[in-house]
């Protein structure tokens, strides 16, 4: 009985794990904010709030970015396709300035990519 | 007095502002002031951000008809930076703190463990023992590992996993099981029944412990845009109204009077209106004599003005100095990637959930086919491999690196634009280099002119008619004659013959002058003039032909010095294991001559601009990798095509944006340099990942215990966490150690 029990827990464990992490974000995701002038994004306990940014094609944009968390991890945050980086500071509002870009699809990241998120251009 | 130049934004910190309405009426305050073209408050954080070129004294009085207060904020970089500082110092010692409380009460719990063994629970008098230190390590998970808690928490939410989600989960199924041993010890059987309490404080404190570290390694991973930061003065004395005054530095505008005295630095770039002195500009461009600055000469921020006063004229301030365009440049590049990283940021990105997919999996292969007793040792394989595992030791493997590997470029006057340059800089074969202004000195000098008759007669006609052109030769002609006091002549008709020279009536002659090809165009027996020609071109120099109403009149030759360091810096160069191959539009000759003098065994001599590329693009063809030196402006092309371009010639600024790497100094040792900084920097890159993949490939499977047949014991989940903690630490001093990199010979010392 017991070892049905943490068999099945186990198992469910790993089905839940890659459902969760790896398949249900691509099916269920959370719309993208668009850039709007009050917008800021929040760099918090791992992750970037909101996660999906879109701005229009073709035109600079500035995106703000608040760190909240000190812990070196959000440090920096990259736009390895723009070749842009910018170093945040703690408790501030650091604004990055993002060339005009194609329409497509540009991941960001902090340097060890724990943060992530994505840049909707269209 | 307060204007800013009307390209930067003004910032305003504003009192009293409580609500969106305060906002509005700010901004059409603002709005009415003539000037503004852009006016914006932050109600988050109560500021106001001003676009256009209005004074701050205007803005400010505007806010203040509205109702409110306004200060002017001087964003300035250095002040951001100290603040910064002051918040890592802040991190670090709250990091400090909390790895010392739980320590503080894990290790007396481990010792305890070590020295009596009962850790076990067996009646009701250890449940009650057991149960109450359970609440104190609860308190340190809440109060010292909290934060990794909630970061796991809130990355859950959006489908993410973290370093957070490992330490939560390990150290929250080490409590979770411990207290479910003291309080249902009957459920458990006899073996199972022992508290893993001391694991969850310890790992909460050695992982802040390692957080610690990393902090401050990383502070001295940024030493070298410290170091430029530091360059700039805060103050700038201006000259307004015959009076000198000392202002902030933000607040210096373009077309400012500046005075600088000896011994001061240079507070913005500008050019020289009055006075002479000697200028250090070791610190930009690594050139370690100090340079002459009089009237007209350009100046840049940043550098030391060493024994005489400057009065001089600003040109670019603020974030447009080259200062501000070079730090700009190398905090971009320090955090940008290299190639090589590919293969680690593929296994980072999917690297949590699959570390908690083999954690699962240990767990019930020692649960269902391990030896007794069973529930324990699943709860410590599933808990050590959770722990052990650090994603971010991989994620900083490559990062790490390349910050300090580009800020030690630019200590070094080596500009990275961005990662993948300095990978590409490490497998260069070729080198190929322009000879002008690389090898040779830029600006070429008269060195003969031959004729049957007057020698000065001949120049001042050539001089005349080299008056109109552009090519860098006619610079050389048209000084020579300056300085023998010859006065030139009105020339008409001019023209440029492509490839072949130029030609112009002056004083009612016409006049040729240019290369053989020329004369043979045009008709005109070089007769004896031939054979002499050849034999200055033997001597490394330019031979040029010039005939006067269709009859030869004799040769002049031109020569670019050989610059002084560039025979050490080719055989270092050689040394590094590069073929050299020089680029130049002179004819054959010349250019064997000097490559004969440098110790260059590859010459494409007779070039049309557009030849280069052509040459850069051949040589890839035959799988070289091909690097290209050369000043910046008219090789763009080829430096473009070329694997890794390296403008050289003191960086001006639209090589600072174009080329994959800049040498600030105008030398060949700066190749030297690059190649040798990037093949440390890329070697600490292989080192750092490779640390990493072992760490995690062998680190996994020992914490799910593969060597417990050998040793008969499982990995505690403490000495996991253990060197969790202290695997990032490595890879950010593994990388700090490039910071004591240094080019095997400074060609500084000549
Ligand atoms: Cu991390």
């Amino acid at each position: 009985m017991e070892s049905v029990v943490i068999n099945v827990l186990g198992l469910a464990a790993i089905v839940l794990t890659v459902w969760w992490f790896w398949l249900a974000p691509k099916g269920s995701r959370q719309p993208a904010a668009g850039v709007a002038e009050a917008l800021q994004i929040l760099v918090k306990d791992g992750v970037y709030e909101p996660d999906r940014i879109r701005i229009a094609a073709g035109k600079a944009t500035v995106l703000k970015f608040r760190r909240e968390d000190a812990s070196p991890c959000a440090e920096w945050v990259l736009f390895p396709d723009l070749e842009i980086s910018a170093q945040l500071a703690v408790d501030q509002v650091t604004e990055v300035q993002l060339p005009a870009a194609d329409a497509g699809e540009y991941p960001f990241h902090c340097q060890m990519q724990m943060y992530r998120g994505t840049l909707i251009v269209e | 007095m307060t204007e800013t130049s009307s390209m930067s934004p003004q910032t305003f910190r504003l009192q009293g502002v409580s609500c969106a309405g305060c906002v509005k009426k700010i901004e059409s305050a603002l709005g009415r002031v003539s000037g503004v073209e852009d006016a914006r408050v932050n109600l988050g954080d109560k500021t106001l951000v001003v676009q256009g070129s209005a004074t701050a004294q205007a803005c400010i009085a505007a806010v203040e008809s509205a109702g409110y207060g306004a200060e002017a904020v001087q964003v300035n970089a250095r002040v951001l930076r100290a603040q910064q500082r002051e918040e890592e110092q802040a991190h670090y010692r709250q990091l400090l703190w909390r790895s010392g409380i739980a320590l503080g009460l894990g290790v007396p719990l481990m010792i305890w463990g070590l020295v009596t063994g009962e850790m076990g629970v067996h009646n009701t008098a250890q449940q009650i023992a057991w149960g109450s230190v359970g609440l104190l390590t609860l308190a340190v998970l809440v109060f010292c590992g909290g934060h990794f808690f909630t970061g796991a928490w809130r990355a859950f939410r959006h489908h993410s996993a973290t370093m957070d989600t490992l330490v939560a989960l390990g150290t929250g199924t080490a409590w979770l099981f411990s207290m479910l041993v003291v309080l249902l010890p009957h459920v458990l059987p006899e073996s199972a029944r022992h508290v893993y309490f001391e694991a969850s404080a310890m790992i909460i404190g050695l992982i802040n412990l390692g957080q610690a570290l990393e902090v401050r390694a990383r502070g001295r991973t940024s030493a070298a845009v410290e170091k430029l930061l530091q360059l700039q003065d805060p103050n700038a004395r201006v000259i307004r109204d015959g009076e000198e005054i000392d202002i902030p530095i933000d607040q210096v505008m373009v077309g400012d009077k500046l005075r600088v005295r000896p011994g001061e630095k240079i507070p913005v770039d500008g050019r020289v209106i009055e006075g002479e002195s000697l200028v250090d500009e070791a610190m930009l461009t690594g050139e370690p004599l100090p340079v002459k600055k009089a009237g007209g000469d350009a100046l840049t921020a940043g550098t030391l003005n060493k024994n005489g006063s400057l009065v001089f004229a600003a040109e670019k301030v603020g974030a447009d100095t080259r200062l501000a365009q070079i730090i700009q440049m190398v905090k971009n590049a320090q955090s940008s990637r290299v190639p090589i990283a590919r293969l680690a940021d593929t296994i980072s990105s999917i690297f949590v959930p699959s570390v908690m997919i083999i954690a699962v999996v240990a767990a019930l292969v020692w649960y269902n086919w391990g030896p007794d007793p069973k529930i324990a040792h699943m709860l410590v394989v599933l808990t050590s491999v959770l722990i052990i595992a650090c994603p971010c030791a991989l994620g900083l493997a490559t990062p790490m690196s390349v910050m300090v590997g580009v800020g030690k470029g630019a200590e070094n006057g080596v500009l990275v634009r961005n990662g993948k340059a300095l990978q590409q800089a490490t497998d260069l074969d070729t080198l190929v280099v322009d000879k002008t202004g690389t090898l040779t000195e830029g600006a070429p000098k008269l060195t003969d002119i031959e004729c049957d008759g007057d020698a000065d007669a001949l120049l001042q006609q050539l001089a005349s008619l080299e008056s109109r052109s552009e090519h860098p030769l006619a610079e050389a002609i048209v000084s020579a004659a300056r300085e023998k006091q010859l006065s030139l002549s009105d020339v008409q008709g001019f023209e440029a013959i492509t490839a072949h020279g130029v030609r112009a009536e002056v004083d009612g002659k016409t006049v040729l002058l240019g290369n053989r090809k020329l004369m043979q165009r045009e008709g005109i027996d070089p007769g004896k003039w031939t054979e002499k020609a050849e034999a200055l071109a033997e001597q490394g120099r330019t031979a040029m032909y010039a005939a006067v109403d269709g009859a030869m009149a004799g040769i002049i030759a031109v020569a670019g010095p050989i610059r002084e360091d560039a025979q050490a810096a080719v055989a270092r160069l050689k040394k590094l294991g590069l073929r050299i191959e020089m680029l130049t539009g002179d004819n054959r000759a010349t250019a064997e001559a000097v490559a004969r003098q440098l110790g260059i065994d590859h010459v494409h001599a007779d070039l049309l601009p557009e030849d280069k590329e052509k040459i850069v693009a051949d040589l890839q063809k035959n799988h070289a990798k091909v690097g290209m030196a050369g000043d910046g402006i008219n090789d763009a092309p080829a430096l473009a095509r070329a694997d890794v371009g390296f403008a050289i010639g003191a960086g001006t600024d639209v090589a600072i944006e174009s080329a994959d790497v800049t040498l600030m100094r105008s030398s060949l040792h700066g190749v030297a340099d690059a190649v040798e900084l990037s093949r440390a920097t890329l070697r600490n890159i292989k080192q750092n990942l490779f640390g990493a993949f072992i760490y995690n490939t062998l680190g996994i499977p020992i914490a799910a215990g593969v060597l417990y047949p050998i040793t008969g014991m499982l990995l505690s989940p403490v000495i996991a966490g253990a060197a969790m903690a202290f695997s990032s630490v490595t890879v950010v001093s593994n990388a700090n150690r490039l910071r004591f990199f240094k080019p095997s010979q400074n060609g500084g010392t000549a």
